[in-house]
């Protein structure tokens, strides 16, 4: 397979993640797997963590709500409330950390996800932009990713990619 | 001027000089060969790369070479490599998804 073009940087000047990444399908392939939750959830959690949608309603002003399942099993719930969305172009949403019936954690940051597809034949681009409201949050939400595990350590990472590759 | 290390490597003409640099030192000429803009475009660059404290400058004889400091480097690597990872784990996983998805197609 060609090499896909990936860019991720961060801007700590506006507060935003700038994730872009081109995919080797036509864009409502793409929109599909960004907006169905069956199969958002194939996906959107890095292994060994699992993403379970206990609802979604993809509609201005609906509301996804989910977990990211971990290893041992334990869950952290959040929800995505839709904003906006024009079919196969772009959609954004507000982000925010929940327990199991969607009540907010006042706590944790809230943050803005803008997504764009960019239709090229057969392939698409995908831009996100994610925006939170200062520094501080944002060096937060980056850090979360360590303390919870989101992540995994290089090694198994790197096993898992060759795995992917094969 | 102090500017933020987060900019200077938002720039992929800058990130594509740290890359290069960070194999070998280089002069400011053989630097700019290896990019179509112009040698002031790269001068550019440069300086505010050096700015960041992202640079190394050494001289040898008449020539300046520039050299990664990588101290500085792995500052900003620990913080985002986790947050990168996890995407590019996210899109490969969506990559064999997408495969999947067009094989099943009718």
């Amino acid at each position: 397979m060609k090499n896909l073009n990936f860019d991720f940087t961060v801007n700590k000047k506006t507060n935003t993640v700038h994730v872009t990444r081109d995919f080797n399908a036509d864009a409502s392939l793409v929109w599909d797997v960004f907006t169905k939750p069956e199969l958002l959830d194939q996906w959107w959690a890095p292994q060994p963590w699992k993403s379970e949608t206990k609802s979604m309603d993809f509609t201005e002003g609906g509301r996804r709500l989910y977990a990211m399942v971990g290893p041992e099993g334990e869950k952290h719930w959040a929800i995505a409330d839709f904003t906006s969305i024009t079919p196969k172009t772009n959609f954004k949403y507000l982000d925010a950390f929940t327990d199991a019936d969607g009540n907010l954690n006042d706590e944790m940051p809230r943050s803005d996800w803008n997504l764009d597809f960019i239709d090229k034949g057969e392939t698409t681009t995908v831009d996100i932009q994610i925006r939170h409201k200062d520094l501080a949050d944002l060096e937060m939400i980056i850090q979360l990713g360590f303390k919870e595990g989101f992540s995994m350590t290089m090694k198994s990472l790197d096993e898992l990619l060759e795995k992917l590759k094969e | 001027m102090r500017r933020d290390i987060f900019q200077a490597i938002a720039d992929p003409t800058r990130r594509a000089i740290l890359t290069l640099i960070a194999a070998q030192a280089m002069t400011p000429n053989a630097i700019a060969e290896h990019f179509d803009s112009t040698r002031q475009a790269v001068s550019k660059h440069l300086k505010i790369l050096a700015e960041c404290d992202l640079l190394q400058q050494e001289q040898r004889g008449r020539e300046i070479y520039y050299k990664l400091e990588v101290d500085k480097m792995k500052e900003i690597d620990k913080w985002l490599e986790q947050f990168r990872k996890i995407w590019e784990t996210r899109f490969s996983q969506l990559d064999d998804l997408l495969d999947k998805l067009k094989n099943n197609r009718p």
